[in-house]
């Protein structure tokens, strides 16, 4: 059936790992927002969660790197990270692999996929799972965009993806829930780690919104590795989800930039066009 | 020897608790199985972090290496300032794409000051 949900979230380890570091207010604002979106994703009582994140060279490295990968497993684990590190238990996490594999079939009529029946989970996944599903009660199909092996996959790909994934909900009978996580600017883990482009991540934000989808697509890899870090190529996943929402329009519950946290917080969802 | 052996390496290494083990029981012998330089080996059984970022490894490798290592964050982004500081720019990889020119060139390339005052060269003040 039509997607119940559509949304976005940071999913910096910072937000988990470095909590103690950062200012209390701006934590819990950030805290509150990631509650309220747990609450609209309760209340749309998803059958499925589709996680769309960019993974972080946990199980995808540059020996067979996929544009996309889908997760089509009855369970996952995580974080792959040390525990103490990401501030997030390691734990199962349920799948399903009958409806991982319907929508596998569904998606690749338009656009290639590979698959993986074990995927552990990274702080891409994990971070959004802890604050949005934190009894990891709800099957999730992990999904991956190449964020970080160059040649990336393109963005204009990326919105397909998006496309497809929302055709495939459409032709199964589940309630389907779809989140999207990453971004926005930021140049994690090496020393301009904790600058952010406001400005940069606004305007974006904006275009995300109007589910703009030329200006969506209207970036170069140069110009965003220049002006939003290596964690600006994140944007694939959030462009997934605006392809996914495609006639809906968005709205932001919270932009926060925390620098402790490596980037502008983010909390923002698609109010979806009835269908 | 490259950038990719490298990487390979701390990617198995930092998803394999057994490969952790073999590393802390001899850390240079669990590298027989890579085509690394001499350069390379030293950079990973020091450990080095400065000279393995300008060599050009990922930060989301590398961070785990530093942590697994029980290097502190701001200590991680430090070893890193000084390894630019120390050998040049980032030699190849995703930071080299635009030229890594250091953290102070690339502020005023973007009209900003770095939020955290971490690495400023006024110590932060």
């Amino acid at each position: 059936m039509p997607l119940v949900h559509v949304s976005v979230c940071s999913h910096a380890p910072g937000i988990t790992g470095r909590a103690h570091l950062a200012d209390p207010a701006a934590r819990d604002s950030l805290y509150d927002a990631f509650a309220g979106l747990r609450d609209r994703l309760e209340a749309d009582r998803p059958d499925a969660v589709i996680v769309i994140a960019a993974e972080h060279f946990a199980n995808f490295f540059m020996n067979n790197m996929p544009s996309f990968a889908i997760g089509m497993a009855d369970r996952y684990e995580g974080p792959i990270e040390d525990p103490d590190w990401l501030g997030i238990a390691r734990t199962d996490v349920p799948g399903d692999r009958d409806l991982s594999e319907r929508l596998i079939t569904e998606v690749m009529q338009t656009v290639d996929v590979s698959y993986a029946e074990e995927w552990k989970f990274d702080h891409g996944i994990m971070v959004p799972l802890h604050f949005l599903t934190p009894r990891f009660d709800v099957p999730v199909v992990p999904v991956n965009v190449n964020c970080q092996g160059p040649p990336l996959t393109p963005l204009h790909r990326a919105l397909e993806l998006g496309r497809a994934l929302r055709r495939a909900a459409d032709a199964v009978p589940e309630r389907i829930a779809l989140v999207a996580t990453g971004g926005i600017s930021h140049w994690p883990a090496t020393p301009d780690s904790g600058r952010i482009n406001e400005d940069w991540d606004r305007d974006f934000l904006d275009r995300w919104c109007r589910n703009d989808v030329p200006a969506l697509l209207d970036y170069t890899d140069l110009d965003v590795y220049a002006d939003a870090g290596q964690g600006g190529f994140e944007i694939r996943t959030f462009i997934a989800a605006a392809g996914a929402a495609e006639g809906s329009r968005g709205v932001v519950d919270l932009y926060l930039p925390i620098p402790i946290f490596a980037v502008g917080c983010t909390i923002a969802r698609m109010e979806l066009a009835a269908t | 020897m490259s950038l990719y052996q490298v990487q390979k390496f701390l990617y198995e290494l930092n998803r394999s608790p057994e490969l952790q083990e073999r590393y802390r029981a001899d850390r240079a012998a669990p590298l027989a199985g890579f085509d690394l330089t001499e350069e390379e080996v030293l950079a990973l059984v020091t450990p080095d972090i400065g000279k393995l970022f300008h060599l050009g490894v990922n930060g989301q490798i590398l961070m785990h290496f530093a942590a697994f290592h029980q290097i502190e964050w701001t200590d991680y982004l430090q070893l890193m300032r000084d390894g630019i500081a120390e050998h040049g720019p980032v030699r190849e990889g995703v930071y080299a794409i635009a030229g890594y020119e250091g953290v102070d060139d690339h502020s005023a390339g973007l009209g900003q000051r770095s939020e955290t005052g971490i690495g400023r060269s006024d110590g932060g003040a």
